[in-house]
């Protein structure tokens, strides 16, 4: 009965499509996982210096962000401080870049969520445009030979950040 | 109250709606009338429901009812009075709302027109009960227009900037009469498929329905590009985004469907393939909000998401087996009664249209779905752009453009060498001729010469047909101007048909001289510096700033002269809204029938010092608007009453 597979034909278009319901167009892989990450030397909004150099033999969290992203930045603010509490003491180092903002609001930003990890603007964009952000906020996890393991697009979660840094430290 | 009134509204017409489905269907099977009745009455009730549902959410964004959520996403407090009309439908749950709206009009006209018909209207009363019924449960479950907000911010997050535009109060409203009017033919489809009255009366029943279907969407088509062209600044009016292609889809199997109609109403033929192209118009309607809503395939169309995907999936895969189930069924009643006699004859000229037709739609559909099968299947994330759809689709409408000349002017069954010769010799020496004359004038590109060459020779034939016909008319005394007239009236399917090709025609003129003679260039120009391009000085003149009530804005003046010395100022501007992340272009154009001037103010120096502009010169892209207006003409005639009298 051939005259059946008409309506039958149907059937691998609709599980294709619900094949999509799993995947997310928006997240690009990186070409940079793998590769030695961009060196950057930025001066924090405290006045301090924060290079990858001076991290360097650290496990480092380096992570975009931006005070009009809402609501994904405001969600993942306190998964970054508490994270990067719990594993300070760790050779683990978190640093905050923020991208496209003004300066006053980037200020409130990091009091509001009280912040004490170094944080620093990017001017003229150029290391975001080094790591290939596409979107705030996204998470490059460094490790401690100073090579992008993972990427990250959207807000961090607590275990995310745990189990990707534990990774990065039971390696050497 | 709104958000209360308006969530009960639209339970009580899902209820409704499922209710007139199923009275309508049981009346239909057991031919008790009193059940039809009471689905229609279902259907008039149904439809004042929403109606009254969409007045009420157009009364809370005119009184920024902060309450329902939907109006504190979509406007704040400085919205104007115009936009927050078009903001209704400005998102997913307002746009479905719009969507069941025309539905239940839709059902109410076809309760108007067809009630008094028994054999298959009733089926087709209980199909489009159910469709409606189906967008009332989205708007009750994953996308509900009135979900109330607590608590009630003191002001909402504002219109998605893009959106500010006159064009957003006609593309959505025209797109969507076009894929809802769809739902009638495929309704009373059917309704032939489920009586076994497969035979003309339901071609016949719905071709006015179809053109008007097919009209409004070529229109949402026509003014997205034309939105596209003037609000997004890249100088262009197509793209083959996923969400252009999710419209165009149906239109190609629509478009298929209107002429292999023609040849099921004259020969009995193609009963199958007609039913088969209005299921799968249907479902790339609704395959296309699927794709635009469910947030599957990536596209520039920042549109919502949610879980309304899974609705419309598993709606589209109801539609689909269960249409084709029905054809599966009825396999036996479907085959053709007449015969293909001649290649040479209009039913071949008509069926190599509906081939390239479907053709081009199977490769939209492929080239849109290709990025999910190679995740699916290989793991790796493409994107598939605009140079595979030209290359596959570029041939496939020069094709369809030398049908166009031929189909309408050779014999049915089977074409003489007289026909051939009486019809086509004129128009093949004139098309020809223009080609010559075009390569002879400097024009190289092959694709621009045989485009238009293949467009004269079919716009020749229309010419011919034409007046042949009204010089029949004077002789038989008639002057030029009322022969015409006379014509046209007569014929006005044949007639409307071939102004609507005609306006194609002029579409096509359109789109190959802005592909093939379009120029741009950007330059970073301080004060009184100019950049020049095809004949135009654009002078870069200084910035400065001014405030909207929705944003604020850098304007770009430029003194722009062109070869004949005459100067105009043209004020580009970049706009910034502060629920944007990235600023908006303004851009700024004159328009004229050879060439448009298009600037788009880029990065600029906040001291004013210097600016970066982009400048287009878009060749005869205004042809493509006018070929909409002969469109519409034409689909009027089209649609006219025939004229039966003497």
């Amino acid at each position: 009965m051939w005259k059946w597979l008409i309506p039958l034909s149907v059937l691998p278009v609709v599980v294709l499509l619900a094949y999509g319901f799993r995947t997310n167009p928006r997240e690009i892989p990186s070409p940079l996982i793998g590769r030695a990450a961009a060196p950057f030397a930025l001066r924090s909004f405290d006045g301090a210096p924060v290079s990858l150099e001076s991290l360097k033999g650290r496990v480092v969290v380096l992570n975009f962000w931006a005070s009009w992203c809402y609501p994904a930045c405001y969600e993942e603010a306190p998964v970054l401080e508490r994270s990067w509490r719990a594993f300070r003491d760790r050779d683990v180092a978190v640093v905050g870049v923020a991208i496209q903002d003004k300066e006053e609001s980037a200020r409130k930003f990091i009091r509001d969520f009280s912040f004490s990890f170094p944080n620093a603007p990017d001017p003229g964009g150029k290391v975001s445009i080094d790591y290939g952000v596409y979107g705030v906020p996204e998470t490059f996890f460094i490790d401690r030979a100073g090579r992008i393991r993972r990427k990250h697009a959207g807000a961090l979660t607590d275990e995310l950040f745990r189990t990707e840094v534990e990774k990065l430290l039971r390696e050497s | 109250m709104i958000p209360e009134i308006g969530t009960g509204a639209l339970a009580v017409g899902a209820a409704l709606a499922l209710y007139g489905g199923v009275a309508a269907a049981v009346g239909a099977g057991t031919g008790r009338s009193a059940l039809i009745a009471s689905a229609q009455h279902a259907a008039l009730a149904v439809f004042a429901l929403v109606t009254g549902c969409f007045l009420l959410l157009a009364y809370a964004f005119l009184t920024f009812d902060f309450s329902v959520r939907y109006v504190a996403i979509q406007t704040n407090l400085a919205t104007p009075f115009y936009y927050r009309i078009t903001a209704v439908w400005g998102a997913l749950e307002g746009s479905i709302l719009l969507w069941a709206w025309m539905l239940t009009l839709y059902t109410l006209v076809m309760v108007l027109r067809h009630r008094a018909q028994r054999d298959l209207y009733p089926w087709a009363l209980a199909v489009m009960l159910g469709i409606v019924a189906f967008f009332l449960v989205v708007m009750t479950i994953p996308a509900p227009p009135f979900e109330r907000l607590t608590p009630v911010p003191p002001d909402g997050r504002g219109l998605n900037p893009l959106l500010e535009d006159t064009g957003m109060i006609t593309h959505p409203v025209a797109l969507y009469l076009g894929f809802t009017g769809f739902s009638v033919p495929f309704a009373f489809a059917l309704a032939a498929l489920i009586t076994g009255r497969v035979g003309d009366a339901w071609i016949a029943t719905t071709r006015r329905w179809t053109i008007i279907a097919w009209y409004f969407l070529s229109l949402g088509l026509l003014i997205g590009g034309w939105w596209s062209y003037h609000v997004l600044g890249w100088g262009g009016y197509w793209a083959w985004d996923p969400v252009e292609n999710a419209a165009f889809m149906p239109w190609l199997t629509g478009t298929a469907f209107l002429h292999s109609a023609m040849i099921q109403e004259r020969r009995r033929m193609l009963k199958l393939w007609n039913i088969s192209l209005v299921i799968l118009t249907f479902g790339l309607t609704i395959f296309g909000t699927f794709l635009t809503r469910s947030g599957v395939i990536a596209s520039v169309h920042a549109f919502s998401q949610g879980s309304i995907g899974a609705f419309f999936l598993s709606f589209l895969a109801l539609v689909l087996l269960g249409a084709f189930g029905l054809l599966a069924w009825r396999w036996d009643r479907l085959r053709a009664d007449g015969e293909l006699d001649s290649v040479l004859s209009r039913e071949s000229a008509f069926l190599l249209n509906n081939l390239a037709l479907v053709a081009a739609a199977f490769t939209v559909f492929f080239g849109t779905v290709f990025p999910l099968l190679s995740e699916a299947v290989r793991g790796v994330k493409v994107s598939v752009g605009a140079p595979f759809f030209n290359q596959v689709n570029v041939p496939l409408f020069l094709a369809l453009i030398f049908l166009m000349g031929v189909g309408p002017l050779i014999a049915w069954r089977r074409a003489s060498v007289e026909n051939l010769t009486r019809n086509f010799l004129g128009p093949v020496a004139v098309g020809t001729g223009a080609a010559a004359v075009l390569w002879l004038v400097g024009v190289r590109s092959t694709l621009a010469v045989l485009t238009l060459g293949l467009t004269v020779f079919t716009a020749g034939t229309m010419a011919l047909d034409f007046s042949r016909a009204a010089r029949a008319r004077m002789r038989g005394g008639l002057g030029l101007l009322p022969a015409m007239a006379t014509v046209l009236r007569r014929h006005n399917r044949r007639y409307g048909g071939f102004a609507i090709h005609f306006g194609i025609l002029i579409i096509a003129l359109g789109v190959t001289g802005s592909q093939a003679w379009s120029v741009q260039t950007e330059a970073t120009l301080r004060p009184g510096e100019t950049v020049r391009l095809a004949g135009y000085a654009v002078r870069f003149d200084g910035l400065s700033a001014a405030q909207d009530s929705t944003h604020a804005k850098v304007i770009g003046t430029f003194t722009v002269s062109n070869g004949r010395g005459e100067a105009t100022v043209m004020r580009p501007t970049k706009k910034f809204y502060p629920q944007e992340q990235s600023p908006i272009a303004g851009v700024d154009y004159r328009m004229g029938l050879r060439e448009d001037l298009y600037l788009v103010l880029g990065d600029f120096a906040r001291d004013g010092s210097q600016a970066t502009v982009k400048a287009l010169v878009n060749r005869l892209v205004s042809w493509i608007w006018i070929g909409g207006l002969v469109l519409t003409l034409g689909a009027l005639l089209a649609i006219i009453p025939d004229d039966k009298r003497a």
